[in-house]
This record gives structure tokens, C-alpha cells and sequence, in this order.
């Protein structure tokens, strides 16, 4: 399976999906760990996959969604953004509404 | 190698002629940046598609050469009403 299919696939397996570098419980850089206090924050149930531990993933996500950096925020199968697009989208409520609809 | 803060901005202005940009060195390094672009030319474009112009203005350095970029994107003022 190519990256882009197995980037597709997990999109689609999980309503709330965040690519970090580390893991929830130790992010392994700053905007990864901005990304999930935000999700923390909002009591979201999401899943995480850890780019560092996939070279495969790490290149293709930037492709996926010509976004050149991580982390990346999907909601039910849509690139919601990176980290600062999640901090604007928290500060306004939009995130909020987003994850209670997910 | 790190990039200097004039020449972030050189390379934004040069894509997007009417921004006004603003950066701030996060950490005193010359490698963490925070960068504040406000364009009309944003007005109808999601967040999404703001940043993408902004990273595209930066011709793939954002993720490489430059690490740490905070990005922030606005339309002005008088755009909103």
C-alpha cells in the first residue's frame, strides 16, 4: 500500500486524527505539544500517529494535503490545519463545535 | 542554516505584494519565527488555503530550512466589514 492509501486509510478509520511527532504523553516538539494540549483542553477523544516512527508517513503526509509541516489536525476525513490554524480555531469556538459535531 | 527575519519577509512580500508583515524572533536564534501576514488578497480564502499562500510564498522552506515558523494570517480591518 502506498503512503498516500495508508494516509487515506487512517483518515478514514478515525473521526478525530492528529500526526504528531512523539506521542500524546511525550511529544517530541513544541507545536506537536501545543496540538495536543488543545485537544486535551476540549476533552476530545482523538487518536495520534507518531510521524518520527514512520518514515514512510512522515514524508507522504506532507503531500496528502500540501501542507508542509506536522502536526495535522483531520476531523472526520477533512485537514482541518496545523497547530496555529487549531490555536485561532480554539480561541474563536470553532474547534469546540467542530470536535462536539465529530 | 538558519534564515534571517528580513529576508522571511523579503520572500512574503515578493509573493504577496500588498502584506504587511510582521515577525518576531521567538527564541533570539535566528531559527524560530513567528509571522503575522495581513493581505486583502486573503479575503474568500479558508485558513487553510491563507497558510498554504504564505508557505508557498517561502518556496518549500517552511519544514526544512526554516523550522519553526508560527503563522498567523488576517485580511485588514476595513476587508472584514
Amino acid at each position: 500500500m502506498s503512503a498516500n492509501d495508508r494516509i487515506a486509510e487512517l483518515v478514514k478509520a478515525n473521526n478525530i486524527v492528529l500526526f504528531m511527532k512523539g506521542t500524546a504523553l511525550f511529544p517530541q516538539c513544541g507545536f506537536s505539544s501545543r496540538a495536543i494540549a488543545i485537544l486535551d483542553r476540549l476533552g476530545a477523544a482523538y487518536e495520534t500517529v507518531d510521524v518520527l516512527q514512520d518514515p514512510e508517513i512522515r514524508a507522504g503526509i506532507k503531500e496528502y494535503s500540501d501542507w508542509p509541516t506536522v502536526p495535522q489536525l483531520y476531523v472526520k476525513g477533512e485537514f482541518v490545519g496545523g497547530s496555529d490554524i487549531m490555536m485561532e480555531m480554539f480561541e474563536s469556538g470553532e474547534l469546540q463545535e467542530l470536535l462536539q459535531a465529530a | 542554516m538558519p534564515m534571517a527575519a528580513p529576508e522571511i519577509e523579503r520572500l512574503i512580500k515578493d509573493a504577496i505584494p500588498d502584506a504587511e508583515v510582521t515577525i518576531r524572533d521567538l527564541a533570539g536564534d535566528g531559527d524560530h519565527y513567528a509571522a503575522r501576514v495581513v493581505s486583502a488578497s486573503f479575503a474568500g480564502m479558508s485558513r487553510i488555503k491563507q497558510h498554504q499562500t504564505v508557505y508557498a510564498a517561502l518556496g518549500g522552506r517552511v519544514g526544512g530550512e526554516l523550522h519553526a515558523l508560527q503563522l498567523e494570517t488576517a485580511v485588514p480591518q476595513s476587508e472584514n466589514i
